[in-house]
């Protein structure tokens, strides 16, 4: 029978793999959530501590996902700490997927809004000409360099990373990265997933050179269906309208790059 | 001719019969002007409370194996404040303001707050099942149900409902105290408190383990209530409880409702349901040669 993707699925964690001193990846068996489409999430369920929506990032192996997490605040921190045996839950997988277009394609992606970037990278044609720009704080926080050059083994393609405070890679923000390589390259899709201000400036960088851009948004959730109304951004509810949106449709959004709703549904600014 | 999906509860005048129940979607304007857009008669806020809550941490929400979804939110809200703020630019939609608190100065205070905003009803919150203080431990209070409408009703213009659940009161008298209190509707009835058990883990599911069942298993339980309502009281009642398609909407009707709202079906089938059921309804009418709603409120209790 086929499962209902709102019922709470237990697995076990058989895997957990240090990306940095904050970021690890929990990989689990499980075959819906293996075939999940770049961008899509899943919300998961740690016993007695919390739920929250997670990207459910690539595996090697076949029929099985990982979740990459930074450990943050009760929920993130509480998934970090997750062991090998330990079960977790999950529903899902909920939100829409990248338009992925064919030829010069760039993806960027920041810290854990890598995870969704490798799983698009899964889904471009040999032919595609693909960069990829990665963007942390330090070395320390680098992570999925390695992966992203092992997933584009086969295409003519690039990584670079960017650090804030340039101890790797090239030093500055990755959104720089951005405009400097979206001023040299006519791309046919720029793919973006990360800190909201990194999503910004990206969108506004390619859709102001009428460029097709995207960006999986995140936002707080609690239902991830469309009830609970927390992660709306404006008129749009990331998690039955998103994660993606085009820039065409985010560059018409006030709240985006400016506000998020805290737990009580009050505006913040980012 | 086209029928007329036009209804009226007591003093209030919808365009279309189905309404977003609070709770659900309901803390930004522009999400309010999407669904208006989408063909909801009316949006009811999340209900707000003085100060501003955060609500329970996740889980939040269950989705339960065979239909229904159990929630404890926590009545999560920006605060009466910051809301009417939120709302004070709205022209078009007719937005219900549903109001939680202890004592009836909370609410004397919130309605205050909404002097500057167009809101087309208040909606009390006497039966939330799973917030202390608030809810239906004010609900199966019939004293303070008492001083809570009288003081609303003297508090403002704008009509009043109340909405009410199955408590330890019984709520066929909870409804009494609120008619004899003045109350202008009645919305029955709010979730039902549940919960549920995850055998893996052999702990309950949600934060505040118990929560509210909504959704298509307690339809009929709901629909009961309309029925019993309507036949014991002379009031405008607003169904709700389980509905998500056309038949639902056109039970309650029958039943005695005036119009209905629905929530846990926008979970299964998103915002289309509004549009989905209008013309449905709208249908129906046409088949049954009805030119208006009212004419087919309260049938099924004919002998």
């Amino acid at each position: 029978m086929q499962r209902n993707h709102n019922h709470t699925t237990i697995v076990t964690i058989e895997k957990v793999i240090d990306e940095t001193p904050t970021v690890r990846t929990l990989v689990f068996s499980d075959e819906v959530m293996s075939n999940v489409l770049p961008g899509q999430f899943a919300m998961v369920w740690i016993p007695g501590i919390n739920e929250l929506p997670m990207s459910v990032m690539i595996s090697d192996e076949s029929g099985k996902a990982a979740f990459t997490v930074r450990k943050h605040g009760t929920a993130s921190t509480g998934l970090f700490n997750v062991q090998v045996g330990q079960q977790i839950g999950i529903r899902g997988p909920y939100g829409n997927s990248f338009d992925l277009k064919e030829g010069k394609l760039l993806l960027v992606g920041g810290g854990t809004g890598l995870v969704p970037m490798m799983r698009l990278l899964t889904h471009v044609k040999p032919t595609d000409d693909v960069t990829v720009l990665i963007g942390a704080k330090s070395k320390d926080e680098v992570f999925f360099e390695d992966l992203a050059n092992r997933l584009l083994a086969n295409n003519t393609h690039k990584v670079i990373v960017s650090t804030d405070d340039g101890s790797y890679g090239e030093k500055g923000f990755v959104t720089d990265l951005v405009e400097k390589h979206v001023g040299q390259t006519k791309f046919d899709g720029v793919y973006v997933c990360g800190p909201e201000i990194m999503m910004y400036k990206t969108v506004q960088t390619a859709h102001s050179r009428g460029i097709f851009v995207q960006a999986s948004l995140e936002r707080m959730m609690k239902c991830g269906v469309g009830i609970c109304g927390s992660c709306c951004v404006g008129e749009d509810l990331v998690c039955k309208d998103g994660t993606v949106f085009d820039g065409d449709h985010l560059s018409q959004n006030k709240e985006f790059g400016n506000f998020h709703r805290n737990k009580a549904g009050i505006l913040e600014n980012y | 001719m086209e029928p007329n999906l036009s209804t009226s509860i007591g003093p209030i005048q919808l365009d279309r019969p189905v309404m977003l129940a609070s709770g659900i979607l309901g803390i930004s304007l522009d999400v309010f002007n999407r669904l208006y857009r989408s063909g909801a008669g009316a949006v009811v806020t999340k209900s707000l409370s003085t100060e501003p809550w955060e609500g329970y941490p996740n889980p939040t929400i269950f989705s339960v194996k065979g239909g229904g979804w159990i929630n404890a939110v926590g009545l999560s809200n920006p605060g009466a404040e910051n809301f009417a703020k939120m709302i004070e630019s709205n022209k078009d939609v007719p937005i219900i303001v549903s109001l939680v608190g202890s004592i009836p100065e909370d609410f004397e205070n919130m309605i205050k707050q909404f002097e500057k905003c167009k809101v087309a009803a208040y909606e009390l919150n006497l039966s939330c099942p799973h917030v202390a203080k608030v809810g239906l431990e004010v609900g199966d209070d019939p004293e303070l149900v008492k001083k809570i409408v009288t003081t609303v009703k003297n508090s403002t213009n704008v009509p009043v409902i109340a909405k009410v659940g199955l408590g330890t009161t019984h709520y066929l008298n909870t409804v009494g105290t609120a008619i004899e209190s003045g109350i202008d509707a009645i919305t029955a009835i709010n979730t039902v408190r549940a919960m549920a058990i995850d055998v893996e883990t052999q702990r309950p599911i949600l934060s505040n383990k118990f929560g509210g069942l909504s959704g298509t298993p307690i339809k009929p339980i709901a629909l009961r209530c309309v029925y019993e309502i309507s036949s014991k009281y002379d009031i405008p009642i607003i169904g709700c409880g389980g509905i998500s398609t056309w038949e639902d909407a056109v039970e309650f009707f029958l039943a005695g409702a005036s119009a209905i709202q629905l929530g846990s079906a926008i979970g299964d089938n998103w915002i289309d349901v509004f549009n989905e059921i209008n013309t449905g309804i709208s249908q129906y009418m046409e088949k049954k040669n009805y030119s208006k709603i009212e004419e087919m409120i309260g049938l099924a209790k004919k002998s």
